[in-house]
Parts: structure tokens; sequence; C-alpha cells
């Protein structure tokens, strides 16, 4: 027990550059996945085809893949591809270090891959506005984006807030994969004092509460905001 | 003022309105009747463009609504449609509802947006609600709302789809009678209503419709008093 109180300081670190990777992350990902609902929702088919492949494409994979992909793989494409330029074309060499930093790396990738999600969830809040919204306001005389702006959206973003939370507590939780390219956040932070203190149990069930703490209380407000919505929006 | 030519709309295969012809004319008010699912939504809906034409002429005062040039919102802007289900913004008081699209479309500025808005709420007779929100009020008082609205664009015509069909009964009345004084104020109107006595007392002229075509136009003492054609008196059998 002692050992765990003993490395609290370290896995309160851990957890600060969980919550810093997570805020941004859904953060980034709410504008990307605006973006990308709007997208999905426009009139141009080659906007919708590239938004759905986008969709596709991070929720139909897994988020550690695309951690790999974005922190080992993208350096090697960029590499390639400039010495293909070079080579080819005789371009000066513009980049000398690849490596990505592994802290943008992370947030990249959970950016992206949360902004798939959330794509999804603005997407389905969009579309549970009553149709007939839409047709008073074309009605009177709006294009379909101030329709958008000033009709939809405002009444779209109250329904979004609790699936919206649900996404920023499943971030959360997966932002433990990025232990695999040494982010040193929550559970890594936990890893690395179990490697010196061999207190696998004890530090692990902390590291666990620390997790549950956070996401249990975000949920219940998550549930009290749901009742709210309910009853008189 | 409108004219509709050889109106065509399918949904998939399902022909909704087949070689609708019509005019109306300037402050004329056309009432539209006919059995459920004849088309005759469908039809008012065209009138703006709310569903797209599968082929025909729209034109409104002088505008071929189809020619690919027009631009349909602006065309939307002279033509006020009023809803079965009313369609306010519930996130709008009823003051805003109406301000809305006079500031964002026409650029008019909030005192003088207001200041009409407040006109027309007096005239709808709910100028106590001006700071409402849209569930605060009951269904008659949303659709005084609604029509406000409308009006606060000035259109040149109002297109209605039984406005009435979703009040209770003793809200009916509030509604009819601020769109008689908007008929006796000169407005063209279209009217799908299931209202026979506004239509008598109010239509310039009737319009029956059946399974997507005009079956029988005339003044209100023609088609009621002595319908020819026998759908239209089988139609009139049941509802009167
Ligand atoms: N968006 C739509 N998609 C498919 N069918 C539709 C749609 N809107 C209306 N219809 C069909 O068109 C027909 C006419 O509908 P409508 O114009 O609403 O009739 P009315 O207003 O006279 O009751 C009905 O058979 C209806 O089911
Ligand atoms: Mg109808």
């Amino acid at each position: 027990m002692d050992v765990a109180i003993q490395s609290l300081p370290l896995l309160f670190k851990g957890l600060e550059l969980t919550l810093i990777i997570t805020l941004g992350s859904v953060g980034i990902g709410c504008i990307i996945g605006m973006v990308a609902a709007l997208s999905r929702l426009s009139g141009k088919r080659w906007l919708r085809l590239l938004a759905t492949a986008y969709v596709d494409f991070f929720r139909g994979t897994p988020l550690l893949v695309q951690i790999l992909l974005v922190y080992y793989g993208i350096p090697v494409l960029l590499q390639d591809s400039q010495e293909f330029l070079m080579n080819t074309f005789g371009m000066p060499q513009l980049i000398h270090n690849y490596a990505m930093p592994r802290l943008i790396a992370a947030v990249i990738a959970c950016s992206i891959n949360s902004g798939a999600y959330i794509a999804e969830i603005f997407r389905a809040g969009v579309q549970s506005i009553e149709k007939g919204q839409m047709e008073a306001a074309r009605s009177l005389g709006m294009t379909h984006g101030q329709a958008m702006r000033y009709i939809i959206l405002p009444q779209a973003v109250k329904r979004v807030i609790p699936p919206l939370g649900n996404e920023f507590i499943a971030m959360l939780k997966d932002t433990s994969l990025l232990s695999v390219i040494g982010i040193i956040e929550l559970t890594k932070s936990g890893m690395l004092v179990v490697a010196r203190t061999y207190e696998a149990f004890a530090i692990y069930i902390t590291v666990a509460i620390f997790y549950l703490v956070i996401t249990f209380t975000l949920s219940r407000y998550i549930d009290y905001l749901e009742r709210r919505l309910k009853t008189g929006d | 003022m409108i004219e509709v030519k050889n109106l065509y709309k399918n949904f998939g295969k399902l022909e909704v309105l087949k070689d609708v012809n019509c005019r109306v004319a300037l402050q004329e008010v056309v009432c539209v009747i006919g059995p459920s699912g004849s088309g005759k939504s469908t039809f008012l809906r065209c009138i703006n463009m709310l569903e797209q034409p599968t082929s025909g002429e729209i034109w409104i005062d002088g505008v071929n609504l189809l020619d690919k040039k027009t631009n349909i919102n602006s065309v939307r802007q002279d033509v006020g449609m009023v809803f079965q289900r009313f369609n306010l913004f519930p996130h709008k008081t009823a003051l805003e509802n109406i301000t809305l699209a006079p500031m964002k479309v026409k650029n008019l500025s909030r005192e003088d947006a207001e200041k009409t808005a407040r006109d027309l709420l007096n005239k709808v007779g709910l100028s106590d609600k001006t700071d409402v929100y849209p569930d605060q009020l009951s269904g008659g008082q949303q659709q005084r709302v609604a029509i406000a609205r409308a009006l606060a664009m000035h259109p040149k015509v109002m297109l209605f789809d039984e406005p009435t069909s979703a009040l209770d009964p003793e809200m009916v009345g509030e509604v009819l009678s601020v769109m008689k004084d908007l008929a006796r104020e000169g407005m063209t109107m279209v009217v799908v209503t299931h209202e026979m006595g506004f239509a008598r007392e109010v239509g310039d002229r009737v319009i029956f419709m059946d399974e997507g075509r005009l079956v029988e136009e005339g003044t209100p003492d023609q088609v009621f008093g002595s319908p020819r054609n026998d759908r239209t008196k089988l139609f009139l059998s049941k509802i009167l």
C-alpha cells in the first residue's frame, strides 16, 4: 500500500496527461466531426463520399493500428515521398528530421479517430431535428446554410451533448493505448511504477480507480443532462 | 399571379400529381379540397419548390420556378407558407421567430424587424406573447405566430396547408379569422382546407383534387351547390 501512496504523484502526472490528450483530441475531433458531418449531409456527392470514406475508415479500424500508422507510418511516408520528389524533380530537401514528436502523433491519431465518431454523433443530431424545421426555414427564403446555422444546429447542439460526453469517456479509456508509443499517460505511468516496484495489483487497481472516478462522475452527469433534456427542451 | 402548367410530380414510381393546370389571379383566394392522399400538399409544396416537380411549369409573378437560372431563395421570400404542424422554431421566442428571416435574409435592422414583428403580433391578436416560447403557446396561438412569421417577409402570395387540421376545435375559429382578415386585405392565397364553411365564405374559387388530378374547379357556389363531377359529389356527400 505504501508503494501505491508513494507513487501517487507519478500517477497524477499520468492522469494529467491523459486528461490533456483526451480533452485536446475530443476538442479537435469536434471541429473535424462538424466538418465531416456537414459534408455527409451536403448536396455535393464527392463531399459526401469523401466524408463517408473517412468515417468508415476510422470507425472500422482499431485505434491502436491508427496510432501506429501515424507515429511510425507517416514519417516513412514523408521520407519516401520526399526522396521521390528529390530524385524525380530535383526538389531541394525540405524536411531533415522525419521523426514525429510522440505527443503530436498521439493527439493527431486520437483527434482523427474521435472526429469520425463525433461526425456520426453530429449527423444523428442534425437528422433528429424534425424535417418541418428545415422546410419552414427554407420557405422563408433562407439558404440551406442559413437554415443550418440559425435553425438546425442550435437545436441539434442540445441533443448532441450526451453522446459527446459518452465519446469523451470512450476516448479517455482509449488513450491508454498510447502507452505503446511511449506516451506516459496514466496507464503507462502505472506500468513504469510496476516495473520498479513489482506491486502490480496495488498500482493497477489504483490506475483503474483513477479512470473510474472520472468516467463514473461524467456518466452520472450525462444521465442527469439526458433526463433534463427529456423533460422540456 | 401564379400559373401552373402541365405539372407532374412522381415519388419514385408513384405518380402523385398528373397534369395539373391552374391559375391564381392577384388577390384571389383559392381553396383546394379533396380526399386525403390526393396530392393537395404536394401541389402546394411544388409552388414554393419544397418539392421538386418532375415536369411542367410554375410561374409566379412572371418568373418560371423550374428555370435553372431562377434563384429559388429569392422566389421563396415572396411566397409565404403556413404548415399544418406550425413548424415554429422552438428555440426562439414568438418575436424572434418572426424577426429572424427578415434580419438574416433581407438584412433588415433589428429595430425595423422588431417593429414589423410587433405590428404583426398585434394584428394576429398576440401582442402580449412577444417573449414567449412556442411550447408555452396553444396550438391556435402557435399557428397565428406562424402566419405572422410568414407575413413578415411581405410575401406576394400565401400558401396554407391545412392550417387548422392539427388544432383543437375551439381554436380553429381564431386562426380562420386571421386568414379572413388577410383575404379581406387583398392577399393572394392558396388554401388547402377541410373547412368548407371557410371555403364558401372566403374562397373566390374552389379546386377539387382527386388521385393527383385537378378534377373540378369553380366558384364555391358552383362546386358545393351543383358539382358536375361524380367524384366531387361523392367527396362532398361524405364531408358535408
Ligand atoms: N416525400 C414523399 N415520398 C413518397 N411519397 C410521398 C411523399 N409525400 C407524399 N407522398 C405520397 O403522395 C401522395 C399525395 O400526398 P399528399 O400530397 O400529402 O396528399 P394530401 O395532402 O392530399 O393528403 C400520397 O400517396 C403520399 O403517400
Ligand atoms: Mg396534406
